[in-house]
């Protein structure tokens, strides 16, 4: 943690895969492994909590940035391993199934 | 909860034909008050018939005393519930914002939910500022601030300066610069003296102050306490 350095406020998340049975898949529910996160009551602390899908492009935003984050929410646990369900504003792409994410630390209840 | 005057549902309970001449049978109210007597502050009575006031006070039916209450009534609104853990003294660390990681001083809840916050500024560059709840967690460090005197800092000390809505339209889309007044700069040095003296009393809060958070490779934030 030196002087100038960024602090680094978020957890490392994977995304695993849409929200699915066998054969249907949900488009609008991206499930994500949250780092250090192995069971169901791990979770709680993390629902609520802002997710970042961040991308990078070409074309930069009106403040210089070439990095654009897709916002969502981890909504609930998946399952009894600390698999959470997350939606986003505008649903994960597929090609972002492997890939990760920042699950913030705000809003926070502590 | 109007008492529905289309209904046509009498107070027997017997159905009536819509449209029929039997149709406007004394039918009563679909909410009735908990309280015998509704309480004056409460109630805002918006329509009541003038015929048969004395049904008022009888549990019950009101036969042809039809009272609609808005349900504004019921809104009354609270004042931000702050969480326990954060109290003026408490060491907060900022989540998000130009600041983030900075461990920063609470000084007071103002009134509109959020928080005031001061680094203070000569420890670790923060000002004077709000901050909302949300944005922050709560250490249980606390320091003693009952010395500072942050009583003039209100909510209307941080509204923006009134331009005209012409002069911005062309002043272009560029981020404008920042102008500290200077009354800031003298409020924040009165804080802050009176801040600094608590925190020296404290051995290391200091460097505490001037240390940011930050979360390590293998840090589990659900398993940490604050």
């Amino acid at each position: 943690m030196g002087k100038g350095e960024p602090a680094k406020l978020y957890v490392n998340g994977a995304i695993l895969g849409y929200k699915r049975g066998l054969r249907n898949q949900y488009n609008h529910t991206s499930l994500i492994k949250i780092k250090g996160v192995d069971s169901k009551e791990d979770t709680e602390f993390y629902l609520g909590k802002r997710v970042a899908y961040i991308t990078k492009v070409t074309a930069t935003d009106k403040y210089g940035s070439r990095f654009r984050v897709n916002w969502g929410r981890v909504c609930r646990a998946h399952g009894s391993n600390g698999v959470v369900r997350c939606k986003f504003r505008r649903d994960l792409p597929p090609q972002s199934i492997g890939g990760r994410v920042r699950v913030m630390l705000y809003p926070s209840t502590v | 909860n109007h008492p529905d005057e289309d209904s046509t549902t009498a107070a027997t309970g017997k159905m009536v034909a819509a449209g029929s001449k039997t149709a406007k049978v004394a039918k009563g109210p679909r909410w009735y008050p908990a309280e015998d007597e509704p309480s004056k502050k409460k109630a805002v009575v918006v329509k009541q018939n003038e015929v048969n006031t004395g049904n008022r006070k009888k549990k019950g039916y009101c036969t042809d005393n039809q009272i609609k209450i808005s349900n504004t009534q019921f809104y009354h609104p609270q004042p931000t519930k702050i969480r326990a853990s954060i109290t003026p003294g408490t060491v907060l660390i900022l989540l998000a914002g130009r600041f983030r990681g900075k461990r920063v001083v609470c000084l007071k809840a103002l009134e509109s939910g959020l928080l005031l916050v001061s680094g203070p500024y000569k420890v670790n560059g923060v000002p004077i500022r709000r901050v909302n709840q949300a944005y922050v967690i709560a250490t249980s460090t606390k320091i003693d601030v009952s010395k500072v005197d942050v009583s003039s800092i209100t909510d209307a000390y941080f509204a923006r300066d009134k331009s005209s809505e012409e002069e911005e339209f062309f002043a272009g889309d560029e981020p404008k610069k920042a102008v500290v007044s200077d009354q800031r700069k003298k409020d924040q040095e009165k804080v802050d003296a009176a801040l600094i003296k608590s925190i020296d009393s404290v051995p290391l809060m200091k460097n505490y102050l001037k240390s940011k958070f930050s979360l390590g490779n293998n840090d589990k934030p659900h398993e940490m306490v604050f």
